[in-house]
């Protein structure tokens, strides 16, 4: 990702690496799994140490001209095809052209009665044949505590498990071998990671509040840094991506561009030049106060510019969203058809705040968005406590920073009239924008608008009344119903006029 | 070494059918039915003898001239541990007759070998 990643890559000093080709884990590993030798990778049952495994043979396979071996003491063939499928991957073919072997072993303790010594040479020599018989640089032993369940003598499989291991380095193949974790799911269940001592990743999958999140770790990476921290990873229908959300850091550049609102007083509002490019706004306000209306006006915007824009919607469908814009004058569909409008609904609670924020991750890397706008940001707070909303709020905004967008998020606040941010994420927008009811001298509520804050430019301190009809969004003085007098130039009243004729 | 190497292929024809893959022994056919046995190895290591020792053995008192022992050595057939599934070695596997049963070991538990084997003790006939 950034330049420090490809230095380390590089470093002479550090043990080689062998890219697993999953999209995210070899940023967090520096570039791979430790070449010519063998990972531990384990977790509970279906946190996916098996998709693990076959993405690193299969990516190997197709993408860095290694052939690779996958011993299954789980799944055979036939199961393991169907099972990566959905996945795009077709296995079949890929053994077809021996790039792949698949060798799946039956392990059944009823025919093994035990009469006297032995050891497991058979498992190697079949491993053996299968890497010789297409080269294999990558092998992958999927559960290999099943062989514990097939097996008397603890004694002999664990001096043979030893043995397997030095075997694969003398091997020279790159090794993947997973394991299910014991009950709290700290150590494998056989403590298979005493023998295998380079490099250990645990998955877990656990759910809290009933949303369930996926998480990456690696433990040990023996003569390496590497990020030690969980990082949420997703399995979708492209297969695992892990999202390296902190090895982003405060580097984003600074821009002095400033971009139009798409609500000409707004403009003249923020210094007659609207907002700066890549940089976070915040809309928030009570219930019905206009929020996603002035968002839509953004977007609006943006794509007047020719630029693309992501809308998420965590509250309305698109066609909703759509349908409720053309009420106040703004036609989406002409943008969505140019494909310069992406509107996107999730449910909140579809799946965790990580997960969200993952999401939002591919979304942005498929759309290339200038201006992401995300309706209402408070709903997705139901997910998680202040620390974990602070901690994804600030990894949001640093990574939309980071790839030069345009941050527009509304924000719903409690009707008791204070503006305080919920969660306290002012010190992380740049512009805040606050639309409240108000009462003025003739006792008539309506929405006031004002801006609490705006970096790098001066700005308006009036409330103005926020007014939406079916011509579009219209700032007026609080106080009148006539035209209001901008401050902080008059002049500007001109351009207004030719926009409320748009 | 050499001339334990010999123990395994000491039986007459083997040595010479290198080609074949399976090296088998026969014996008479009596009215007795016949009980066919695979020992698989990997190369001609010393726990490998001593199982066809004790196999040998066991076989020579229990069913005189009823037996077939084929010694497979998985190091020149490596196919093999796939096809036969084969994990551990030494594996016994008695394939006829049915049900095809599997013994792992060096064979010198000869009481569990007998009932891995279905013989009944001489004493008990």
């Amino acid at each position: 990702m950034s330049k420090s990643f490809k230095s380390k890559i590089f470093d002479p000093n550090q043990f080689e690496r062998s890219p697993t080709g999953i999209q995210g884990l070899d940023e967090i590993t520096n570039g791979g799994i430790p070449k010519n030798r063998p990972t531990l990778i384990y977790g509970s049952a279906g946190c996916g140490k098996t998709l693990f495994g076959v993405s690193f043979i299969v990516n190997g396979a197709t993408q860095y001209n290694e052939p690779g071996v996958f011993l299954s003491f789980e799944e055979n063939e036939e199961e393991l095809s169907r099972n990566v499928a959905s996945l795009k991957v077709d296995l079949p073919k890929l053994v077809q052209q021996k790039k792949i072997v698949i060798e799946h072993i039956h392990l059944d303790r009823s025919e093994n009665h035990e009469t006297g010594e032995y050891n497991l040479e058979g498992l190697f020599v079949r491993l053996g044949y299968a890497i010789d018989s297409i080269g294999a640089k990558r092998v992958v032993i999927d559960a290999i505590e099943t062989l514990f369940s097939g097996f008397d003598n603890d004694y002999i499989l664990r001096s043979e498990l030893k043995r397997l291991i030095r075997w694969l380095k003398e091997r020279k193949v790159t090794a993947i071998i997973t394991s299910e974790s014991s009950e709290d799911g700290e150590l494998t269940r056989h403590g298979i990671e005493e023998y295998l001592s380079d490099c250990v990743v645990l998955l877990d999958h656990r759910v809290i509040r009933q949303i369930s999140t996926r998480r990456i770790r690696v433990i040990k990476y023996r003569g390496s840094t590497h990020g030690t921290d969980e990082f949420p990873f997703l399995i979708d229908k492209d297969g695992i991506s892990v999202l390296p959300i902190t090895s982003l850091v405060l580097k984003h550049p600074g821009t002095t561009e400033r971009v139009k609102t798409g609500i000409p007083e707004l403009d003249i509002m923020l210094s007659g030049k609207g907002y700066t490019r890549s940089s976070s706004v915040m809309i928030s306000g009570t219930a019905g106060t206009g929020k996603t209306s002035i968002a839509g006006a953004f977007a609006m915007e943006t794509c007047r510019r020719g630029e693309t824009c992501l809308y998420l919607s965590f509250e309305e469908s698109p066609g909703q969203i759509v349908a409720n814009m053309k009420s106040i004058g703004m036609n989406f569909d002409p943008w969505i058809k140019k494909g310069l409008l992406q509107i996107n609904s999730t449910r909140p609670g579809f799946f965790g705040l990580e997960m969200h924020l993952l999401e939002l991750y591919k979304q942005i890397k498929l759309h290339k968005p200038s201006t992401v706008i995300i309706d209402p940001l408070t709903s997705l707070f139901g997910q998680g406590d202040t620390l974990e909303i602070q901690s994804i709020l600030t990894r949001m905004i640093d990574l939309l920073k980071m790839n030069k967008i345009t941050a527009i998020f509304t924000s719903l606040i409690s009707s008791k009239g204070e503006i305080q941010s919920e969660v306290g994420v002012a010190s992380l927008i740049d512009t805040w924008i606050v639309v409240r009811e108000v009462e003025d001298k003739l006792r008539r509520r309506s929405r006031g608008l004002y801006i609490v804050k705006s970096r790098g430019m001066s700005h308006s301190n009036q409330i103005h009344r926020l007014v939406l009809s079916d011509k579009g969004i219209r700032l007026l003085a609080l106080e009148e119903d006539t035209e209001l007098q901008l401050d902080p130039e008059p002049a500007k009243k001109t351009k207004k006029k030719s926009a409320k004729k748009n | 070494m050499k001339a334990k190497k010999k123990v395994i292929t000491k039986k007459p024809t083997s040595k010479k059918v290198a080609k074949a893959t399976k090296k088998k022994v026969n014996k008479v056919v009596k009215k007795e039915p016949m009980t066919e046995l695979c020992l698989y190895i990997a190369g001609n290591t010393a726990r490998s003898r001593v199982a066809f020792e004790n196999l040998k053995s066991v076989c020579g008192k229990y069913l005189k001239g009823r037996y077939k022992i084929e010694v497979i050595d998985l190091l020149t057939n490596p196919r093999l541990a796939k096809e036969d599934q084969i994990l551990a070695i030494p594996t016994l596997v008695r394939k006829l007759p049915l049900p095809i049963k599997k013994m792992i070991g060096d064979l010198s538990d000869s009481e569990k070998l007998l009932v891995g084997l279905n013989i009944k003790k001489l004493g008990s006939k």
